[in-house]
């Protein structure tokens, strides 16, 4: 285990092979998700011009970020698992770009 | 660590004969590894997955530069009430699956029954109540290529609306199709997991994932909740353009 080596070993998980995340985690990020909910249905009431989807999205990706690491246990899991989460993201991120940038540097609007 | 260092020492195991779990598989040194394994090949679909949605996404992303009045005007027809109550649904079920994950690790049957259970309500509730908005779109001639009508966003009932010209206002059928197509295809994902979902259920019944093995219920639990993400995403984008 390349985490076990490079990290001394905390004392809650000395006798365990895995973690378990306790239902008071799970509790605190179900909390958070309800609360982001409310915040992005009231920020779109709020004018803010270009940054409606800004925020939105920020918003979105930060939910999103907490299911990925507790929910999904991502936080706890090995960096086999940490780095092949992020290259999948980190990827889609390349597409989306790629993809955009074709887009904005042909003809853009005129379809 | 004790418990794993002799574990890991795998040839000792097997001259001893099968005196190791019986949900480890041979090829498997330990439980971990093998726990590790299922768990990457999960994540490896998933990301699958990711490009999948990430492909409609980005179609939703360019349109929506392109067309964004008819996207205005298309995302104010959606009810952001049971938007807003669809996706604390959705947010509950992923917290109740986690819990499910966590009554399966301390080997608690009732619990992990309990769990299951109130995550498949808590999904079918969902789709009953897209099954009504989906409806109602019928009802407003809002589906394309079925019976899709524009005069609603010509001349709009609602006097804060405003009033599309009638080629921007054909172009709100884009935005209906990025709709179905995107909640459809999240809400077929969400038929497939109530399924598999009754299966567990029925298994954990049995007695099934608590007793140690509990790889299955983890990896639909990722599943369950990478749904959840999908929709994160979609209620802002398709329910929240402009309310203000």
């Amino acid at each position: 285990m390349v985490e076990h080596a490079s990290h001394p070993v905390p004392e809650y998980r000395a006798h365990q092979t895995h973690h378990i995340v306790p239902p008071r985690t799970y509790a605190l990020i179900f909390g958070a998700l309800l609360l982001g909910t409310a915040l992005t249905v009231g920020a779109s009431y709020i004018d803010m011009g270009p940054w409606n989807p800004v925020v939105a999205l920020a918003i979105a990706c930060t939910k999103a970020v907490l299911v990925i690491l507790f929910f999904m246990h991502v936080a706890y899991s090995s960096r086999v698992t940490k780095l092949t989460v992020l290259a999948g993201f980190f990827t889609f991120l390349v597409l989306v770009t790629m993809t955009l940038s074709d887009y904005i540097s042909r003809a853009w609007g005129l379809w | 660590m004790d418990s794993q260092a002799i574990q890991s020492d795998g040839t000792q195991l097997v001259q001893a004969g099968h005196e190791h779990p019986a949900h480890l598989r041979h090829h498997f040194e330990t439980v971990e590894q093998q726990r590790e394994a299922s768990s990457f090949g999960m994540w490896l679909f998933l990301l699958t997955e990711l490009m999948f949605f990430g492909g409609l996404f980005t179609a939703y992303l360019i349109y929506r530069n392109w067309y964004y009045p008819a996207f205005v005007a298309g995302s104010h027809q959606l009810s952001i009430w049971l938007g807003t109550i669809n996706t604390g649904v959705l947010i509950t079920s992923s917290f109740t699956m986690a819990m499910g994950v966590w009554s399966a690790e301390m080997k608690n049957k009732r619990g992990l029954v309990l769990a299951l259970g109130a995550t498949l309500i808590l999904g079918l509730a969902f789709l009953g109540i897209k099954a009504d908005e989906y409806h109602e779109k019928w009802e407003k001639h809002h589906i394309p290529g079925a019976n899709f009508s524009i005069e609603n966003f010509v001349h709009p009932d609602d006097p804060k609306e405003k009033a599309l010209a009638p080629d921007m206002a054909e172009k709100t059928q884009m935005y209906f199709s990025l709709y179905f197509i995107m909640t459809g295809m999240h809400a077929l994902h969400m038929i497939i997991g109530i399924g598999i979902l009754c299966a567990l259920l029925l298994r954990a019944m049995a007695g099934a994932y608590t007793d140690g093995h509990m790889t299955t219920i983890e990896n639909f639990g990722l599943y369950w909740h990478f749904v959840d993400i999908v929709w994160i995403f979609l209620f802002p984008l398709l329910y929240l353009i402009s309310r203000h």
